[in-house]
């Protein structure tokens, strides 16, 4: 599984990032709205322009398009095809790249089993719950086997039971795979919870990367401890 | 007649059709004992129909719809197929968008009709013209609402799309046009009302064959009733056509949009 480099990119409010992501680790940025989390994700994918670079597994893949640089997407508004049925949304992917139609059948079978939404395989997405939706974006992204998963919270607009259940479930099965995994998030309890590493941002800037434990129990400045709610931190 | 327990219609097609019944009943009385009782001016809606009846059996009918209904095809067809393909480019790309969208926003608000005597000009009074304005009051509606159909498709869905590796061309005709679609039917059913109208108009004052050229004619001939038979005709062909464009989008769209 690849490691991410971000070096020195920028990218309109988001300027000098550095970041470097280890290979088959469960990554998690936190930050209020408009801190650059979804702006960070975007750049990785490749649908936004920036300079500097992105090195998935040492190669700057700036000249890559999208579908090359081995990364799935699971957008915030999930973004599936209404007029595709879940099983036409998640084989969406395997097609367009010219997957053999036997490989397409098993993978699609295999995600619906994983997902647990074989019912739902002809249903079309206005007819299922907003849970089963993130489910069948989550197959759809999974796909085509990427060795980067994006995701842009997945949780969003789920009760908090719903919520802790899928975002445990993500975690679970991507682990599993063993797949590279940036996840956007605004919920503290849920980065703590399923993170190996936690980065900050804020305001465009990444103001701390760090385990969880070392994240809430040693916020890096004031903007940080702010943020989790624990008084300001002290001279050190 | 059924009714449920509470006394409701249970079927609630019967609110469509009673006051149509009722139009034609009080058309009926009317005629017969109203001001203009007896009068050739206000025929009873029976007349009307024992006329077009006879409109049909004797072929005249027949022959003029064919005529009318040909203009119609053949405006349509070239107005639906420039139509959607412009609209499809400006949708497409924002630099054609940019390019055309004033000359479209200057020449949409004219009305139709107001290109016939242009067209009368440039390419006589022949066949083509009624094809010709047909095609020109079609192609706006469907150019325009093709270009804002593809517009607003959702950016999320594009991406998302690209980054599951499909092409360009897959991006456009299996992600954008499909999404698009309601709103290229709302620019079809317009449009195949504006056909009809306009034929009607075109061969009302120039042309001498179709149903426009029968009502002149009836018209000279103070025969209200072959008036009536006409614009009855008319309107159920108008009638059929948007049913025709409403069953294909059901069939097409109607599984995954509210239309089902």
């Amino acid at each position: 599984m690849p490691e991410i480099q971000l070096r020195n990119v920028t990218i309109r409010n988001c300027r000098n990032l550095n970041l470097k992501i280890k290979d088959g680790e469960y990554f998690v940025i936190v930050g209020e709205t408009g801190a650059g989390k979804t702006t960070l994700l975007n750049m990785i994918a490749g649908v936004e322009e920036y300079t500097g670079s992105v090195l998935i597994d040492g190669v700057d893949v700036k000249p890559l398009p999208p579908y090359k640089r081995g990364v799935g997407y699971l957008f915030q508004e999930l973004a599936l095809f209404p007029h595709l049925s879940v099983m036409a949304n998640i084989g969406f992917g395997l097609k367009a790249q010219g997957y053999p139609k036997n490989v397409t059948a098993k993978k699609i079978s295999f995600l619906l089993e994983l997902m647990q939404i074989r019912h739902l395989a002809g249903c079309y997405p206005h007819q299922i719950s907003g849970g089963e939706k993130k489910r069948v974006a989550l197959a759809r992204s999974l796909a085509p086997s990427p060795k980067t998963l994006l995701l842009d919270e997945p949780t969003s607009g789920l009760d908090s039971r719903t919520a802790k259940y899928v975002s445990t479930e993500l975690h679970d099965i991507l682990k599993k795979m063993g797949v590279t995994t940036v996840h956007v998030t605004h919920d503290l309890k849920e980065a703590k919870r399923i993170s190996d590493r936690i980065a900050f941002m804020a305001n465009g800037r990444i103001e701390q990367v760090a385990t969880p434990a070392a994240f809430f129990f040693d916020p890096a400045n004031t903007t940080a401890a702010e943020f989790i709610g624990v008084p300001n931190p002290g001279p050190p | 007649m059924a009714f449920c327990k509470n006394g409701r219609f249970r079927n609630l097609n019967l609110w469509k059709i009673v006051p149509v019944i009722l139009f034609f009943i009080l058309w009926e009385l009317a005629a017969r004992y109203g001001p203009f009782a007896g009068s050739a001016v206000f025929p009873p809606f029976s007349a009307v129909l024992l006329e077009m009846a006879a409109l049909f059996k004797s072929g005249v009918m027949m022959k003029n719809l064919a005529s009318t209904l040909g203009r119609v095809l053949a405006g349509l067809c070239i107005g639906t197929v420039s139509g959607i393909g412009v609209g499809m480019l400006m949708g497409w790309q924002e630099k054609i968008y940019q390019s055309l969208s004033p000359i479209i926003s200057l020449l949409y608000p004219i009305p139709a009709l107001g290109w016939l005597p242009l067209l009368m000009l440039w390419i006589g009074i022949n066949e083509t013209l009624p094809v010709a304005i047909i095609s020109i009051g079609v192609f706006f509606p469907l150019c325009y609402n093709t270009a804002a159909g593809i517009r607003s498709v959702d950016t999320q869905m594009i991406r998302a799309a690209h980054i599951l590796g499909a092409s360009e061309k897959r991006i456009l005709f299996q992600v954008i046009l499909p999404n698009a679609a309601p709103q290229i039917f709302t620019g079809l059913k317009l449009s195949s009302g504006m056909a009809w109208r306009m034929v009607l108009a075109a061969e009302m004052v120039a042309i001498p064959t179709g149903i426009g050229a029968l009502i002149m004619k009836a018209e000279s001939l103070i025969r209200v009733d072959i008036i009536m038979s006409s614009l009855v005709v008319l309107s159920l062909m108008c009638l059929f056509f948007e049913k025709i464009l409403g069953v294909m989008e059901k069939k097409l769209i109607g599984d995954w949009t509210d239309n089902a």
